[in-house]
């Protein structure tokens, strides 16, 4: 099964984030940089699939050039190859014009499966997977959990809200959205790391893809956002913070 | 120019998040001088859309196939597609509920334009609509308008809008029969089930104690449960703890957990993802303990202590140990 995983390196998760002077965007400059937590969880299922099945592990990543690190883990991780489709001039993508970069870098591919993690940590639209899936004329679910390989295609397994899932069946090629933390993450061995540097990485330009379209929306403003409610924060040392949260909840807010 | 929301059901069961998305609608419908409309899809659902006959709506759309009858990806896609060459409307409004993450992308896809999803708020600039949504885990808004023409697509945040602000009047309803072929439909989706029966009743705490991925590691928990026993509280989790196994998923809340409404919900180490605080955010009193003075968390409680949860949570047990 030939398997191409999307990985977005996004700001690290607990990054401290400024807007730029610009109001468009936050401050970059001390920012350090990780996987997309949710693409992570799609490179995991793709390496399982293809520990089980065989096959090849291809990783697409449109991203600067620092986003080389993210993709380099991912070949540690154990992706048999990767496209690095190089931008840093690209500017403000929306999610169906980056999807169809994506998409046209993926479909010369002619993959079997294609994954994607459920969203990204920086915009969250949540939408690359479904996109690439209606560019690409896939069949795809989301939300999933297990990927059984059957004698026409796959069967999965998808969470629907409130505690429910389902099983559903699909012909290949097919297109997944993965669901976060429904294994646990491999983390590179040295041997995966010295291999890596001998993986090939094909880098692309976007222009080079043909790809290129008008953003259907426009992000106007970026900014904090004001708290909907007054939060008292409670200083002083952990004890005295302690003590005094207790008295607060006993004679202010009166719930215990 | 017209508001056309797309309500959502399943099995003949409403999702309650469509009637967020309703007042929505009629709030912005009010604001741009224009009228909203629903639509419901389905199979045997006409009981459904006759319920929205007392809304003040322009039209309720009754959306009928038998290859709607269970959601797929391709007959919605198909469905809504034909429904919105015929109603024309100029924005078209979703719940942000799983199904509907897992169909608009590739709706608006098709009609070659981007769906703005999970939005929290909005307002009327200039007779177009700016939308609000959150960055970056809830850390940053962002304002966004649309620059492609009609149908323009918005998923609305569950509890962005509240659902008592529909405002009542008279609705006629239309019947309108989509043309979907079984050949259309790629994938057969099997009948739903749940995993186990909850052991834990979660909603019907009065106090929680509730802890994230602040703590670190799994022995740790042990540190929060015993501020819960001091407390008389049950002990909760955010998803990444169930994930992990450090705590049953039987213990978690969150939209793909449970939902509460204590009297007191105390946060340890949880930053606040939305898929959290959808779960937690009606607690009447909310205290949260973080060492991150920007997480989102602290925008839904009332008492918060930034700090080191470590040298914290002993400090609470100490306390909460004396005022017994």
């Amino acid at each position: 099964m030939k398997i191409l995983v999307a990985i977005k390196q996004v700001p690290a998760r607990d990054s401290q984030l400024k807007i730029s002077s610009s109001g468009l965007s936050v401050e970059d400059a001390d920012l350090s940089y990780e996987i997309n937590e949710p693409d992570a969880y799609a490179l995991e299922a793709g390496l399982q699939l293809k520990e089980k099945h065989g096959g090849e592990v291809v990783a697409l990543c449109l991203g600067p050039a620092r986003a080389a690190q993210t993709i380099r883990e991912a070949l540690a991780k154990g992706a048999d190859r990767a496209i690095h489709i190089e931008g840093d001039e690209i500017g403000f993508l929306d999610p169906l014009s980056a999807a169809r970069i994506l998409a046209a870098a993926a479909r010369a591919e002619a993959p079997d499966l294609v994954l994607t993690g459920l969203q990204s940590d920086d915009f969250g639209y949540g939408q690359t997977g479904p996109i690439l899936a209606e560019l690409l004329g896939l069949p795809h679910a989301t939300l999933i959990m297990e990927v059984e390989k059957t004698e026409g295609g796959i069967r999965v397994k998808r969470e629907l809200e409130d505690g429910w899932f389902q099983h559903v069946e699909m012909p290949l090629p097919a297109l997944l959205s993965i669901q976060s933390g429904i294994s646990k993450l491999r983390y590179a061995t040295l041997m995966g790391i010295k291999k890596a540097k001998t993986k090939e990485v094909k880098r692309l330009a976007p222009t080079d893809l043909g790809a290129a379209s008008a953003n259907s929306i426009q992000m106007d403003r970026v900014y904090l956002p004001e708290r909907a409610k007054q939060t008292q924060l409670l200083g002083g040392s952990p004890k005295e913070a302690a003590a005094l949260l207790v008295e607060k909840l006993k004679f202010e807010a009166r719930v215990i | 120019m017209s508001i056309l929301v797309v309500m959502e059901q399943r099995g003949g069961s409403w999702n309650r998040m469509s009637f967020e998305t309703l007042a929505a609608a009629q709030q912005m419908a009010a604001e741009l001088g224009t009228t909203a409309s629903a639509a419901v899809l389905g199979q045997g659902v006409e009981s459904l859309a006759a319920e929205l006959a007392g809304r003040q709506l322009e039209k309720i759309y009754l959306v009928e196939h038998e290859l709607l009858k269970e959601y797929t990806p391709d007959a919605y896609t198909s469905a809504l597609r034909q429904l919105l060459a015929h109603a024309a409307p100029e924005y078209v409004l979703l719940p942000h509920t799983y199904q509907v993450r897992d169909f608009l992308p590739k709706l608006a896809t098709s009609l070659n334009t981007v769906a703005v999803s999970d939005v929290v708020a909005h307002r009327v600039e200039a007779g177009a609509l700016v939308l609000v949504r959150q960055l970056f885990q809830g850390k940053v808004n962002s304002d966004v308008r649309f620059t492609a023409a009609a149908p323009r697509f918005a998923s609305l945040q569950a509890g962005a809008y509240r659902a008592d602000r529909l405002m009542e009047g008279s609705a006629p309803l239309e019947k309108f029969a989509p043309q979907v072929a079984p050949g259309d439909v790629r994938t057969r989706p099997q009948e739903r089930f749940r995993e186990s029966a909850r052991a834990v009743d979660l909603a019907a705490a009065e106090l929680i104690v509730a802890v994230g991925r602040g703590i670190k590691e799994a022995e740790n928990i042990a540190m929060v449960q015993e501020l819960a026993t001091v407390m008389g509280a049950e002990l909760a989790a955010s998803r990444p703890i169930c994930d992990a196994g450090w705590l049953p998923m039987e213990r978690q809340v969150g939209s793909s957990g449970q939902t509460v409404g204590p009297k007191l919900y105390m946060a340890i180490g949880i930053s606040g993802a939305i898929q959290h605080l959808v779960g937690m955010k009606g607690s009447r009193t909310i205290v949260a303990v973080n060492k991150d003075p920007n997480a989102p968390i602290f925008e839904v409680a009332d008492y918060g202590i930034v700090g080191d949860l470590f040298q914290i949570v002993p400090e609470l047990i100490a306390a909460f140990k004396t005022a017994k």
